[in-house]
């Protein structure tokens, strides 16, 4: 076994020849911190974009025909609108920008197990997501969902598919990069005497995702390389016009997609469980339930796919199968949104920002949650398979959930990335008319695919005509709620309150080093935190040993 | 900010943190060959369902000699043990001896190449023949494709361990190991690919 000296790791990078400043946030910087930021503002960016799309979709929507853009405008659109959501701007923020910002601290190291892996990793996103969009103006955009089912995916302009293939592999190999780092960061790079079962929930839930990146994201690469042989080469495996097989698309596809899902949603997962205790001042509930939780949902999420597939001849056993592991996964779910709330239940809760967003997630994400053990049984999918239920349900689980606990996440940490606080009253402006959009733009979409409306269609029965309206309505409503959010990282950035080093009073590493951090993360040693959650249940002794464990505790420095 | 003066970091940092730490290099790799694995494990996943439920069209060629892929298969399998013995070589501070070792496993590598070219020459079939035809081209072409990077990898290991001038040496040996575990990781997937595709 070779040993490499740390001080040769630490100091061998040419940090001292990096720009200084704001400029670093443009450079090819080896700082998890900047690298975390230059994902997370990155995806927000991305996420303007990807909002335009989808306003441009509800504008469409308004009325039954199409008349605000022609129809393989709106399918390219709605090809654009879903593949930057899901690939630029949830998975690269909630495991890219948080991930990397918060896992070194968590397990008490300096920066992430690859830097260097890491800087190309960020960088692999912005010219994927450049192509991706400049597609749209210069071949016209892919036109088959974000699913790229074949035949149609074969058979729709190849230009545009093929580009939206090679942007899609791009920042698939940029989350498995980042998969393997993070998998080393926290398996390798553990502060000696921190143990496994120490370690912050976030820890664990990035791990369960890396797995799941490592295991299933490949898959993917995989099946888009067999795609774009069709394409380009006019082979035949999934053509079944030359005899090959659509099912396997299906079946390759949905081994990356489906857990893809859960790794949008589990780093969400383990960053309420990083905000709640925080806020309320008591310990995170069931933590060992909680760990078991995770890689409960990890090995089942690697084994429900095909519940993506009832209506696609699927035999009745595999049916029976996926429905069965499918309503599984209710239970470590279920698990974890009882901790939560026994997490608040007589907490001493500040009702900020960041917390009415998490609360705002397990109201949206219960809600999401009970329609998709709905969809997972077979006679229920077949019924509302391919309408707006299933659109309803998604956005339920990805906006709902994993979105508005980045918007909780950017409150909780804004802080400690800036050292500046955001203004609280333009928070809670904002997430009242985020939780009133959302809520008004998705809830009546159940009704409108339990009576038929299928999605991905620029038209639809004029007798759909009002609650489209009113689903457009909080679109518009969602689409304002970004402005008082901008504004406010903008203006907080230079006008903020000082927030000092830990304005929440919170207990997990990267509150026990100044803010924003230094280049190392802390001046002195490393601290060691064996108990990050321990407020008031641990002895006081407990506490205090934490506390002077800490260097540069905010107290010492006051 | 803090008021520490850089001395007394050094200091507090030699107290509380090891000097050293693991190499985590390799543990990275073979992450990595799990997720390289997967992509191989996707395509054997398809070509076994083409298999058992796409029947090929009336008068489809799908018959492959066996010969060459046996030759190909002792091929990599001895070169793995060549590239074992390379390894050994150099933690016994050999260098001239690990070079020849890599230069042989390098040669047997390029053999397996060329093989796999005259086979794909001898073929009866083209990559849009049929199914078949496109997913034998496409996993012997994906791992050819392993094989050829592999080959690389030897190339500039054997061109770093001469002496003196390298940059590989007993001490430092992480490229020589890391290109091993490839190597190792490539021939493994080749003994699968040659049950599934040749022998099944």
């Amino acid at each position: 076994m070779t040993f490499v000296p740390s001080s040769e790791i630490n100091n061998n990078s040419p940090q001292s020849l990096q720009p200084k400043g704001w400029l670093r946030y443009f450079s090819f910087s080896l700082d998890h911190k900047v690298i975390g930021l230059q994902y997370l503002v990155c995806g927000f960016v991305f996420y303007l974009i990807g909002g335009a799309l989808a306003s441009a979709i509800r504008i469409e929507l308004t009325s039954p025909i199409s008349d605000f853009m022609a129809r393989d405008v709106y399918n390219q659109v709605l090809t654009l609108h879903g593949t930057i959501m899901i690939f630029l701007w949830i998975v690269p923020v909630v495991n890219g920008a948080f991930g990397n910002y918060l896992i070194p601290f968590y397990v008490g190291a300096r920066d992430m197990a690859f830097p260097r892996l890491n800087a190309v990793a960020f960088w692999m996103i912005p010219p994927a997501g450049l192509m991706l969009i400049s597609s749209y103006f210069i071949t016209g955009a892919a036109q088959s969902g974000w699913t790229a089912y074949p035949p149609l995916s074969i058979t729709t302009p190849a230009a545009g598919q093929i580009i939206w293939i090679i942007s899609v592999l791009l920042l698939g190999g940029s989350s498995i990069f980042g998969g393997i780092n993070f998998l080393a960061t926290i398996l390798k790079l553990r502060r000696p005497g921190l143990k496994l079962m120490q370690l912050p929930m976030y820890c664990w839930a990035m791990f369960g995702t890396s797995i799941l990146v490592v295991l299933s994201t490949p898959v993917l690469a995989g099946t888009l390389i067999l795609l774009s042989f069709d394409i380009v080469a006019h082979t035949g495996f999934f053509n079944p016009s030359l005899g090959g097989n659509v099912i396997v698309y299906q079946h390759l596809f949905w081994f990356y997609s489906h857990p893809a899902v859960y790794i949008m949603v589990l780093p969400a997962f383990g960053l309420v469980s990083e905000i709640l205790p925080v806020h309320c001042k008591k310990p995170l509930f069931g933590y060992t339930t909680m760990v078991y939780s995770i890689m409960a949902i990890v090995v089942l999420g690697l084994v429900v796919w095909a519940h993506h597939m009832f209506t696609s001849g699927t035999p009745p056993w595999m049916r029976l199968f996926f429905t069965i592991a499918t309503s599984f996964i209710a239970v470590p779910t279920g698990i974890k949104f009882f901790n939560w709330v026994a997490t608040l239940w007589g907490g001493k809760i500040s009702l900020n920002s960041a917390v009415l967003f998490s609360c705002g997630f397990i109201i949206n994400f219960v809600l999401g949650g009970i329609t998709g053990v709905a969809l997972a049984q077979v006679p229920f999918d077949i019924h509302v398979h391919d309408t707006y239920f299933v659109v309803a349900h998604f956005h339920y689980i990805v906006y709902g959930g994993s979105v508005f606990v980045i918007f909780s996440s950017i409150y909780h940490w804004y802080p400690k990335f800036t050292g500046k606080m955001l203004n609280e009253n333009l928070g809670r402006f904002h997430f009242l008319i985020t939780f009133v959009g959302f809520n008004l733009c998705f809830a009546p979409q159940h009704w409108l695919g339990l009576n038929g409306m299928p999605r991905r269609v620029a038209e639809y029965d004029p007798q759909f005509t009002f609650v489209n309206q009113l689903s457009s309505l909080g679109a518009l409503l969602m689409a304002i709620s970004t402005i008082p959010f901008l504004w406010n990282i903008i203006q907080s950035i230079f006008k903020g309150e000082v927030a000092g080093d830990n304005p929440w009073e919170g207990l997990t590493p990267e509150w026990l080093t100044s803010s924003p951090p230094p280049v190392e993360n802390w001046n002195g040693p490393a601290p060691l935190v064996t108990e990050p959650y321990g407020y008031g249940a641990v002895k006081k002794e407990a506490l205090d040993e934490t506390t002077t464990n800490k260097t540069e505790s905010p107290k010492q420095t006051e | 900010m803090t008021s520490l003066t850089s001395a007394e970091t050094t200091s507090a940092k030699q107290l509380e943190e090891p000097k050293e730490h693991e190499d985590y290099r390799l543990f990275g790799l073979a992450t990595f060959l799990i997720a390289d694995g997967m992509t191989f494990a996707g395509f054997f996943a398809a070509y076994l369902t083409f298999r058992s439920v796409n029947p090929l069209p009336e008068g489809s060629i799908y018959e492959v000699e066996l010969a060459l892929p046996t030759l190909n298969t002792i091929l990599l399998l001895v070169s793995s043990a060549t590239f074992h013995r390379a390894g050994s070589a150099l933690k016994k501070n050999e260098a001239r001896l690990c070079q020849r070792w890599l230069l042989i496993t390098a040669s047997l590598g390029i053999a397996f190449l060329i093989s796999q070219m005259f086979e794909y020459f001898s073929l009866p079939f083209g990559l849009t023949d049929n199914l078949y035809a496109s997913t034998f081209y496409a996993l012997t072409g994906f791992h050819g494709l392993h094989v050829t990077l592999g080959a690389i990898m030897i190339l500039i290991v054997w061109w770093q361990t001469r002496f003196p001038g390298g940059r590989i040496t007993s001490q430092n040996n992480f490229p020589l190991e890391a290109a091993e575990l490839y190597w190792h990781f490539v021939d493994g997937i080749w003994v699968v690919l040659f049950i599934i595709l040749y022998l099944l």
